[in-house]
């Protein structure tokens, strides 16, 4: 099959462009509105007393039945449902059981910490992992293969909080060579004004380079890790992608033709599973962000997913929602992203 | 015909170029592609490392040199070969080859189940929706991606909160997050081949939707599915180790190898060997998973083919 | 293949460039002179108002932020009570009458002097709110609707009307806890939104008169608190603390060792015993008020029998535990007041005695064995010590399930009396025998729908019989010695007969730098105080 340009006129491939736009938000908020009446069923029927969550083991009985009143418990499900999404169309997301505060602030804190290690992380992950993946595949059966296998499948095989606790023992331990736990150290922490939360990005609209380095010594490990274990998801791939477009016939034909090696693996083949390779870039990148809980919590990192986590084990319902809304919007904007890449470039989609 | 070859004939029978029968023809395809396995080094290595295990487990009882759960507080943490315990013993002084050997048993329950259930769901919502198109479509992937937006540590979390803590509810949680990746997948694949001439063949000699899913795109799907399971294996002994570090998986005192990691990393600066030995035994089943993985994708490619 | 080589080359290069490059003196560096920066875990704090606050990490913040009519002396914590933001005071004849005097010359952070009618305001403001803590106060017999009579400020003076006669001693024992923490009357109100006493805005913000005032509190992340110049007793020397969420033990020590924090709180047995080994850090042991227990649920048909509690009490390895995986952070102790309080008593009658149990089991006629479900939170020493009755139960033929969950899961089931067993941790509200004696040996009705969960005695559904009336009589004893004899009786009694094991004390083991001092947790009574500290 050869790349086949769209023949209709503009004015109808705009129509079909706003139709298939109005689908997808469409469908963007039946998977939201899905996501949280799942999430709110779930919080309702989680074995953890909500009440007790709020006032604590030893509050009396007055407390318990004022505060069980006050959350509105003793409506229906469905109408606690109601209430919770007109706040939240309204863009409230309730203050969290556990610290008194507004859930979007909560998330606005931790989400940037997140958004900036799982960036960072895919970025390694992609630099390295897609050039491996090629090399492999091309390399086939050869040692750069097997070296790229061994490379991807121990980072695979790897439990995370074992190789963070071990690599922050080697490199921040007895080699100094990276910043501890942490975003920052605690003599750089808010120091730079917040814009958007994250410290990479908030000290060079500072200007305060010491910051940023000191922020770069601390990210640099727990992204790596992340990126290591992208890498390892990304590369194989990228080999099992390129081994099946390499083995087709067009291949063969541009080979036989006489083009260039370098041509027919970075033009052909790789043009080729540039899609399916966002897809999983994607994927992975959602991975990451929806909180690598064990590395956030090894590293100290004030991220999402440990927000997420405790928030349900304490049945802080709210702060819950909020998170996983978030997350979830993310994830599904980054899948629909893919989706339309799909539908728009992919000829054998058509 | 087929009952009379004789012993050097089976042989021939299965390799022939010019089958007889609809079964022969299967047979010896199948026999091909083992002949292809068996020429992949790495991928024998993988498979051998996971027969081992399945007679580790079976035979746990006469292979473990301790009880898993014989507890000794004053000869706890001891390192490696010390006083009879060759993997040494953990903060409880179990002793940790033997905790390995019976958790073997767990980990295989774990990792089988899951990879069960969630492929299987993953396949068939991915295929049906990718070939059917429009409207189940649009639903099957809509279902899809609340599942797959979730958190899904959350999820599982959640799951196994409401339904208890265990190993069945834990496994049922990992196979209730694991199963949506599979469905896109699927559905990618089958996107690719819906259209194709040769589904389109098939189409004109009349065979029905589930009859091209299941004989037809099924297979093509599965390549890609199973270098996807396999990576996933790992993931998946790890997402039951998460769930048991925060008390929802495997309960004490039994022996699950994560849960054995959560328990040692605390002593991971001095002690370092009770948190890694469980996890070199993670480390090599996954491998030999992926291993294993990766040989049988060349033999069950039918668009790679073996080489 | 050129290309392939090249991007190999530049993908290694990169990755070590990253690692390499990174200027060392970015990566790690000591705490600077007037700092003190601590580790420790701080998830559970959820909010900042005394009136609210309730746990372990959140009345370490207020012990340093706000001031409170009588207080402890961090250096010598064994005096008792001592003149805080009160100067002095005077009981009434009838003993229901304390009137304090408030010190003069004293202000808060925003410049405002402390009168009596802060003092009243702060404690009217945790009685009408009614939070969780509030039971400390509302004990004495103040409510919403008496506090204008019972809690009253004129001049420079302050009194407080109890419903009957209680031992002095116990009423300034409450006062110390958090909740008598004295606010800025003026601030709080200015931010007072919705009738709600400035409930909202306190939650993330102070407005005290102690030697710290917090500038930033990220939850779970960390509290910075920054020094009161105008501090009574003199500006404190470390000018900011910075508490950090650090979850790990093994972290928290690396970060000690490295020098990036000057004290780790939550190093356990191992990591205490490899920071110690290390040059230049000590560690110090605090005897805390929190005990660990386990308790049988009397609606369990083989657990009600008192010969098979008996029986369990002898199957518990509490030496074996003390010595091995508790070292060092936890001491056998079996009775319901943690020693340094009013009637302590140092009794073990208990030990592990498999032979015994198994008498004592014959006799109640369960030879045969029997299961129990026992609830355990998440917590590794939890989890062990759990582990370790499964273990010497077993050897009397007693098969224990465990059930682990999160720590509101597992309460949520205790409270609701679903647990035949549980394994848990108990720390004491404030300073006084009262604070156990009300929760262990006190349930004056033990029906199902009368829901006591705030009593231990209740969630194991256990009637305590004469210990009721025994406390009651206690709480209100005058006389200080006799209150400790009722107490010690009390004790004893429950040590034989109640469905309560206490096995343990803890001590809690503090990672410092050496050149930390003057560091004190609070011993059993009250909590770590940051302003006498040096460096």
């Amino acid at each position: 099959m050869t790349d086949s340009t769209d023949t209709t006129g503009r004015t109808s491939f705009f129509m079909s462009t706003l139709i298939k736009l109005a689908t997808t938000l469409g469908a963007i908020a039946f998977t939201m509105l899905g996501l949280l009446f799942v999430t709110f069923m779930i919080g309702r029927v989680m074995p953890i007393d909500p009440v007790i969550a709020v006032v604590g083991e030893r509050a009396s009985k007055e407390l318990y039945d004022t505060t069980f009143l006050e959350m509105g418990l003793d409506k229906p499900l469905i109408v606690q449902f109601g209430y919770y999404l007109a706040d939240v169309l309204q863009g409230d997301f309730g203050m969290s059981r556990l610290n008194g505060r507004p859930v979007a602030e909560d998330i606005a804190r931790v989400f940037p910490a997140t958004l900036e290690l799982a960036t960072l992380g895919t970025f390694i992950g992609v630099f390295i992992g897609v050039p491996l993946g090629v090399v492999a595949a091309v390399k086939r059966g050869t040692w750069i293969d097997q070296v790229a296998r061994v490379i991807a499948l121990i980072g695979y095989s790897m439990p995370i909080f074992w190789l963070g606790l071990v690599s922050l023992l080697v490199f921040y331990g007895i080699l100094g060579w990276v910043g501890g736990p942490g975003r920052v150290s605690i003599f750089y922490m808010d120091i730079v004004p917040p814009v958007t939360g994250m410290i990479l990005v908030d000290s060079i609209l500072d200007g305060n380079w010491e910051v940023f380095w000191n922020a770069v010594s601390h990210i640099i490990l727990p992204a790596s890790l992340l990126g290591y274990f992208s890498l390892a998801y990304i590369s194989r791939m990228t080999r099992s992608f390129m081994l099946e477009q390499l083995s087709a016939e067009y291949i063969t034909t541009a080979r036989v033709k006489g083009l260039s090696e370098r041509s027919v693996i970075w033009k052909h083949a790789f043009g080729n599973i540039k899609v399916q390779l966002i897809t999983v870039i994607a994927l992975s990148y959602a991975g990451l962000l929806e909180g690598s809980v064990l590395t956030e919590i090894i590293f100290s990192w004030p991220g999402i997913g440990s927000y997420i986590t405790t928030a349900l084990l304490s049945a802080d319902m709210n702060a819950v929602l909020g998170g996983t809304v978030v997350v979830g919007l993310v994830f599904v904007c980054l899948n629909v992203f893919s989706d339309l890449l799909y539908k728009f470039y992919d000829p054998r989609a058509k | 015909m087929t009952d009379q070859v004789s012993q050097s004939g089976w042989r021939a029978w299965l390799t022939t170029d010019t089958p007889t029968s609809r079964r022969q023809a299967k047979l010896s395809s199948w026999y091909h592609g083992w002949l292809a396995f068996r020429g992949n080094t790495m991928a024998m290595f993988g498979l051998g490392i996971l027969v081992f295990l399945i007679l580790i487990a079976i035979f746990a009882p006469l292979i473990a040199p301790h009880d898993p759960l014989a507890q000794d507080l004053g000869n706890r943490l001891k390192p490696l070969g010390e006083s009879g315990h060759f993997l040494g013993t953990d903060s409880l002084g179990r002793d940790i080859l033997s905790r390995l050997i019976y958790g073997a048993r767990i980990t295989l329950y774990i990792v089988i189940l899951v990879a069960l259930i969630a492929p299987v769901v993953g396949l068939f919502i991915g295929t049906v929706a990718g070939y059917t198109g429009g409207i189940i479509d649009a639903t099957l992937m809509r279902i899809t991606d609340i599942f797959l937006a979730f958190p899904r540590l959350v999820l599982a979390l959640a799951f196994v909160a409401a339904l208890g803590a265990g190993i069945e509810n834990a496994v049922l949680a990992i196979a209730l997050t694991a199963w949506p990746p599979y469905a896109r997948i699927a559905r990618a694949e089958t996107l690719t081949i819906r259209n194709s001439d040769y589904i389109s063949a098939v189409r004109l000699q009349g065979a029905g939707p589930l009859r091209i899913i299941t004989k037809h795109i099924w297979p093509l799907c599965l390549s890609s599915l199973i270098v996807r399971i396999t990576l996933d294996m790992a993931g998946i002994i790890l997402a039951a180790a998460g769930l048991g570090f925060l008390g929802m998986g495997a309960q004490p005192p039994t022996p699950e190898w994560g849960a054995m990691i959560s328990e040692g990393r605390r002593f991971i600066l001095d002690h370092w060997w009770v948190a890694t030995m469980p996890g070199l035994a993670i480390f090599t089943v996954s491998l030999a998973f992926n291993l294993l993985g990766d040989g049988l994708r060349d033999v069950l490619d039918p668009k790679d083919g073996g080489s | 293949m050129k290309q392939v080589r090249s991007l190999i080359t530049g993908a290694i290069f990169s990755v070590s460039a990253a690692a390499v490059a990174l200027p060392a003196t970015y990566a790690s560096a000591d705490t600077p002179a007037s700092m003190l920066v601590i580790a420790t875990r701080i998830d559970d704090i959820t909010t900042l108002d005394p009136a609210e606050s309730f746990e372990f990490a959140g009345s370490d913040v207020s012990r340093n932020v706000y001031g409170k009519l009588v207080n402890f002396d961090p250096l010598d914590l064994g005096k008792g009570y001592q003149p805080d933001l009160a100067e002095s005071w005077e009981v009434s004849e009838d003993g229901r009458t304390i009137t304090f005097t408030m010190r003069e010359g004293v202000t808060f952070h925003s410049g405002n002097p402390v009168t009596a009618e802060d003092a009243e305001f702060s404690l009217r403001r945790a009685v009408i709110l009614g939070k969780t803590p509030s039971f400390i106060l509302t004990q004495f017999g103040f409510t919403p609707e008496n506090v204008e009579e019972t809690i009253k400020a004129d001049g420079n003076k302050l009194s407080i009307t109890t419903d009957q006669k209680y031992a002095t001693s116990f009423v300034l024992n409450c006062l110390t806890s958090t909740i008598g923490g004295i606010v800025d009357k003026k601030t709080v109100l200015a931010n007072e939104a919705d009738g709600d006493l400035g409930n909202a805005w306190l939650k993330t913000n102070t407005a005290g008169s102690g030697a710290y005032k917090v500038l930033r509190w990220n939850p779970s992340e960390s509290v910075t608190m920054q020094s009161n110049p105008d501090f009574y007793l003199g500006a404190p020397a470390m000018k900011r603390v910075i508490v950090r969420h650090i979850q790990e033990s093994a972290t928290q020590r690396l970060l000690l060792e490295k020098g990036d924090i000057d004290v780790a709180r939550n190093l356990n047995p191992e990591d205490v015993a490899g920071a110690s080994k290390a040059p230049n850090i000590v560690i110090d042991s605090e005897l805390r008020g929190r005990l660990m227990y386990t308790s049988f649920n009397q609606k369990h048909p083989m657990l009600s029998k008192p010969k098979v509690v008996e029986a369990l009490k002898y199957l518990i390895d509490y030496e074996g535990m003390q010595n091995s995986f508790l070292n060092g952070q936890y001491t056998i102790h079996q009775a319901f007041l943690p020693r340094t309080y009013l009637g302590e008593i140092d009794d073990k009658p208990y030990s592990l005695d498999i032979e015994k149990a198994k008498a004592l089991l014959k006799e109640a006629g369960v030879e045969g064995g029997f299961e129990i479900e026992a609830g355990v939170r998440e917590a590794q020493e939890r989890v062990e010590i759990a582990q370790s009755l499964q273990n010497t139960f077993a050897q009397a033929g007693i098969k224990l399930n465990l059930t682990i969950g999160t720590g509101k899961q597992i309460l949520t089931k205790y409270r609701a009396r679903e647990l035949d067993m549980y394994i848990g941790a108990w720390g004491p509200d404030y300073p006084d025998p009262q604070t156990n004696a009300g929760t262990f040996a006190f349930n004056p009705d033990n029906g199902d729908k009368v829901k006591a969960t705030g009593l231990l005695a209740y969630r194991n559904a256990w009637e305590p019989g004469e210990m009721n009336a025994m406390t009651e009589a206690a709480v209100i004893e005058g006389d200080t010695d006799k209150r400790r004899e009722m107490y010690e009786e009390i004790q004893r009694l429950h040590q034989q007969t109640a469905p309560f094991a206490i096995m343990f004390q803890k001590i809690e083991q503090v990672g410092r730098k050496e050149s930390v001092k003057n560091l004190t947790l609070g011993s059993a009574i009250t909590d770590v105080s940051y302003w006498p500290v040096t460096k």
